[in-house]
């Protein structure tokens, strides 16, 4: 009988003895995003986990804005909850404002973005590691991967002490040999406050792994009694706030709202005057930073005939009263970085809390990853978020998700989850990190995706919750209420389908709308197809027999006024799937296969793609190559029988 | 890929007396069917395989006939890719040919990547092992020698408008993903006039490349290339050796030909009309004056001319008398003879002009001829020469598409954009009109290279100033 802090009585279902003599299934390293996902996977998926982080007070910490969420990034949320991951649930906890963007553009390109209570963001997720069955939590500082004969054997801290393991997913973020610069100082650390990691830097090193450097920054933290808030607009959230997760009715927690500001002449000719003090400008930071998430110095560089930049000042939380500077961020030197807050309106007299910092940091070319992500050179050995090359919490934790999940499925003998360009952003993402690589960090815009229509906010359930499901992440609960709102979609578009209506019935509403009356009968689907007519029309002149809710409304209406879209995209997904399904043996010897150009011999084993269709997706890769590849593949498939 | 159907013309272009267009894969019946009829209203879907049927190609939307031809139908799998195979059996000649074709692609069908037909065999069995890298250097070769013809059919400033279409459609791209993706950064999208006009007018660009391969004269009549030269330097030699046989009398005479003799001949995928003509010179033998008469008229006729002078001998009057007359025409010098002793000084000053354009050959010994091919079609295809006339088809759009494969994909790409037009006016949000746009934007990319979703992203960051 253990003490469970869920309800913090005895309880017959307490996590059970994790450790075992041999050591843990899967070790994480790292609480990030990406390692509270993976820890949290794998324990779910049975596996005896141990998530070692350098700071338990830090465990789920949002190092940058205060949000979640955003287009493309929404996406990312709520497939890791149809999946049965925990950032949505999480989100949905901590939320202090809930916006569906992007509202006045088509839905098939909503998303949702939620402020969030640091605070509340960590401990809950705590919360959720520490209730977790299968799942311990170490504050350490792993220095070595520990490895034999090309298989991961576990892991030693700084104390000199060995862990065992059978599988270890690293998810470091920005802490590999961490740099913050402001101005032209630089120190080394792994966040502001916080120690870099420089042992473990060097172990993957001596592993052979490549590793380069990649820069990300942060604007200053700004005292609320210090702005003047009427000088600025204040955005408020949706009202009812709508989840992330399928599985929450309701956001309890109070919302606040934002206040937008923008920056004028006076704020860019400060910074025009001190850009010799700019470690970006005088050459000091060489290493390449998001182009989507420009310092302001950049900005005013970069797009001189704008003269203004919006500020959005973002709450940090519900008990305190800092703020985030969202679209100032820099390394600028300190002062300056006075000097330029104070020009902007509301923020005359600001007091800065913590000064805006760049921090350079490590990351492994993901090209040396499988899709499960698991590093082709050592056997045991993944890797996931930031240390891959990407940026932004949300696609630190799909990863995160997907590396514990086949960490898992790994150690049962199962193949990997891989999830297909068609069916998942966190594909996509995936897919074009182990592919194509990349040399700034990565960010998840629907444009990467070629199935953009498929992969709806909405119907992630839809896409990824069998998946879920069949490996076993997915609960019983989550699964049913699943099946229920595909039975209600179904039976909704089925009636719509059926369902004729006669042009007297909707004579005056159709009028009212300034539209064409109907001249014979018509199905309803028929009458929504009209690109001016809406769900919510259709309601009201023939309600559906059972209440649906406001999503399952959205989602019929897509799939009916886009169905020929969707169907062709459907049908462009299928034969690239067809391509994903040619696989190529493991082992193969490109360069015994005459005729391939040299760059793309250098490409193909660089990437080592595991199907022809990833194969086609190498960048330079031509068609004759592949019709090459292809029939070497078939020439080994008939020696070999 | 895998057992989509996949079209070709199977026989060399310009000569034969019949062409096959061949189609393999799953629906390769059905689209025949779509264009074939017989007299007795046989369906073709119905025939056993290895029947072969006699009938007409219609174009299904106009309803005209194309050709009369054979249809062969072959059922998997016994076929050589194990698909079902229809072999059509054209025997209008080159033209009706590739209008076939392209009927066979506008119905359902892909044109074959080069040596697809074989691969196919092997993939499916049909090959044996032993032969795996005869394939492989079979499709390297082709792929070689189609991607060198693509290259050279670019010529004449097509790619660059090629290119400069997908700019444009690039950048409209750019502003819709920026718009869709940066829902907090300001951006607003362009009016929907804005972008109907912008739509149309790319339309308009590829319309107008689509139609130079349509009303291009050079596919109606074939590219006219004229052989002239003073009597005896070796035209008709030359005739006979691009031929490669003897259809004009050649003897030691001068004036031995007398009227034009005209051959087709294909020259890099071109149907060209050769014609080689009487050797000119003052004469009052009546025969001879009415041959030199059509000698000049044929100049005047021709697209390309090429000037044939005898290497071995210094520049005389007559040879005067033909170059002035070619003064205002594409032309090429060919230097016959360059198997035997040159007389090159004397001829350097006379030929300054068209230094680019002087090929050496012996149409004895057949040296040279494969680069007075090529220098036919570049300069067919080209600009045009410094001293000479403007391109027959340049006026119009400043390039022509030679190329079906191009045709195809100009053709695709306008009907992208059309569906692109068609959603914004029906009131499809812009990232349905991005799918259409997407679309375009691919296919302009078989030609001239893919625009990649990094290309995209990387105008979006240099365009717009977005992120926080």
């Amino acid at each position: 009988m253990k003490y469970s802090r869920t309800t913090g009585e005895q309880n017959d279902e307490a996590k059970s003895p994790m450790r075992r003599d041999s050591g843990y299934d899967v070790i994480v390293i790292g609480a990030g995003h990406a390692g509270c996902e993976a820890a949290l996977a794998s324990a779910r998926l049975g596996r005896a986990t141990c998530l070692f982080t350098m700071n338990l007070d830090t465990i789920a910490q949002m190092s940058c804005n205060p949000a979640i969420g955003g287009l493309a990034k929404g996406h990312l949320v709520r497939e890791i909850d149809a999946l049965g991951g925990e950032m949505a649930k999480n989100t949905d906890r901590a939320g202090i404002q809930f916006r569906m963007l992007n509202k006045s553009k088509g839905p098939a390109v909503w998303s949702l973005r939620a402020q969030a209570d640091r605070v509340l963001y960590r401990l809950s997720m705590r919360k959720v590691l520490e209730s977790q069955k299968n799942l311990s939590i170490k504050q350490a500082l792993v220095e070595k991967i520990v490895v034999e004969d090309g298989k991961v054997k576990g892991v030693s801290t700084s104390l000199g002490i060995f862990y065992g393991a059978r599988a270890v997913i690293v998810t470091t973020g920005t802490f590999l040999r961490g740099l913050i610069h402001i101005g032209l100082d630089n120190f080394p650390s792994g966040r502001a406050g916080e120690f870099p990691s420089v042992g473990l830097s060097d172990s993957l090193r001596e592993l052979g792994l490549g590793l380069d450097r990649l820069k990300t920054g942060t604007p200053p933290r700004l005292d609320a009694h210090t702005i003047d808030f009427s000088k600025t607009a204040a955005q408020f959230g949706d009202e009812p706030p709508l989840p992330f997760s399928y599985a929450t009715s309701r956001i309890t927690n109070p919302q606040l709202p934002c206040y937008i500001t923008y920056t004028n002449s006076e704020t860019h000719r400060i910074i025009r005057e001190n850009l010799d003090r700019s470690p970006l400008y005088s050459g000091r930071i060489k290493s390449t930073g998001p182009r989507y998430c420009p310092s302001i110095e950049d900005k005013v560089v970069r797009f001189s005939g704008r003269e203004r930049h919006q500020v959005f000042l973002e709450p940090e939380g519900l008990e305190t009263s800092e703020y985030y500077a969202n679209g100032i961020s820099t390394s600028l030197p300190y002062d300056v970085q006075v000097a330029l807050v104070r020009t902007i309106p509301g923020l005359e007299e600001a007091e800065i809390m913590r000064p805006a910092y760049a921090i350079e940091y490590d990351f492994a070319y993901p090209t040396q990853l499988r899709h499960s992500l698991e590093t082709k050179l050592i056997e045991g050995l993944f890797l996931a978020g930031q240390i891959n090359g990407t940026s932004g919490y949300e696609e630190a934790a799909a990863q995160g998700l997907m590396a514990g999940i086949n960490a898992a499925l790994k150690l049962k003998g199962s193949p990997p989850l891989v999830l297909g360009r068609h069916e998942a952003y966190a594909g996509v993402l995936i897919d074009d990190l182990v592919t194509k690589g990349t040399r700034e960090p990565y960010r998840m815009f629907t444009s990467r995706a070629e199935y953009r229509l498929l992969l709806r906010h909405e119907n992630a359930d839809e896409r990824l919750t069998e998946k879920g499901y069949a490996i076993g992440l997915l609960g019983e609960t989550d699964y049913l209420r699943f099946r229920e709102k595909q039975r209600r979609i179904e039976c909704e578009t089925a009636r719509l389908r059926s369902r004729r209506i006669k042009p007297e019935a909707v004579k005056e509403a159709l009028a009212a709308l300034n539209t064409t009356p109907l001249r014979e009968d018509a199905a309803l689907e028929q009458l929504l197809k009209r690109p001016e007519i809406s769900y919510d029309f259709i309601r009201r002149v023939s309600p559906p027999e059972e209440p649906l809710s406001e999503e399952i409304c959205r989602e019929i209406e897509i799939r009916v006024k886009y169905e020929g879209y969707i169907t062709r995209q459907a049908e462009a997904a299928e034969r690239l799937k067809k391509m994903d399904e040619k696989r190529i043996p493991e082992g193969i010897d490109y360069s015994a296969i005459s005729g391939l150009s040299k760059e793309i011999l250098l490409k193909l084993e660089e990437v080592r793609p595991a199907n022809i269709g990833q194969a086609g997706r190498i960048p330079g890769v031509t068609p004759a190559a592949l019709s090459l590849l292809l029939i070497a593949i078939e020439k080994m498939r008939r020696r070999a029988k | 890929m895998d057992d989509d159907t996949i079209a070709a013309i199977s026989t060399p272009l310009g000569e034969g007396g019949i062409g096959i267009v061949r189609l393999s894969g799953r629906d390769a019946l059905p689209v025949v069917g779509k264009l074939f009829s017989t007299p007795r209203g046989k369906r073709l879907e119905r025939s056993g395989s290895r029947t072969f049927i006699h009938g007409f190609i219609k174009d299904p939307l106009t309803g005209a006939a194309v050709d009369e031809v054979l249809v062969a139908v072959m059922r998997t799998p016994k076929t050589y890719t194990r698909e079902d195979v229809v072999e059509i059996h054209c025997h209008g000649g080159i033209l009706p040919l590739r209008k076939v074709l392209e009927l066979a692609l506008k119905n359902g069908a892909r044109l074959a990547e080069p040596g697809e037909f074989t691969k196919r065999a092997f993939l499916n069995g049909r090959i044996d092992l032993s032969q795996a890298e005869a394939v492989m250097d079979l499709i390297r070769a082709k792929t070689e020698e189609s991607g060198r013809v693509a290259l050279e059919q670019l010529s004449g400033g097509l790619s660059e408008k090629i290119a400069a279409l997908q700019d444009e459609i690039a950048s409209v791209c750019a502003h819709v993903e920026a718009y869709i993706d940066f829902p907090e950064e300001e951006i607003e999208p362009d009016s929907f006039e804005t972008m109907l006009t912008g739509i149309g007018g790319i339309r308009e660009g590829l319309a107008a490349l689509s139609a130079s391969f349509e009303e291009g004269r050079f596919f109606r009549e074939g590219l006219k290339v004229a052989i002239v030269g003073r009597p005896n330097v070796g035209k008709s030699s030359l005739l006979n050796a691009l031929l490669k046989r003897d259809r004009a009398i050649v003897t030691e005479t001068a004036g031995t030909t007398r009227d034009v003799i005209e051959e087709y001949l294909d020259i890099g995928g071109l149907p060209a009309r050769i014609m080689d003509t009487a050797g000119i010179r003052e004469t009052h033998e009546m025969a001879e004056k009415e041959g030199v008469l059509r000698s000049l008229r044929a100049i005047e006729d021709a697209d390309v001319v090429i000037g044939m002078i005898d290497g071995t001998c210094p520049p005389g009057a007559e040879d005067r008398v033909v170059l002035q007359r070619l003064r205002k025409k594409r032309a090429l010098i060919t230097v016959n003879k360059s198997d035997l002793p040159q007389a090159e000084d004397d001829w350097q000053r006379v030929l300054a002009a068209y230094s680019e354009n002087i090929v050496n050959i012996s149409a004895r010994t057949g040296t040279g001829l494969g680069l007075l091919k090529e220098k036919i079609l570049h300069l067919s295809l080209a600009g045009g020469l410094k001293t000479g006339a403007k391109h027959p088809c340049s006026e119009s759009t400043g390039a022509i598409v030679t190329n079906l494969r191009h045709k195809i994909a100009i053709d695709r790409a306008a009907g992208g954009l059309d569906k692109a037009a068609a959603a914004l006016q029906t009131q499809m949000p812009l990232e349905i009109v991005a799918i259409e746009m997407r679309e375009a934007l691919d296919r302009l990319g078989e030609i001239v290279g893919a625009v990649t979703t990094e290309d995209i992203l990387n105008r979006i960051f240099n365009e717009f100033c977005v992120g926080k």
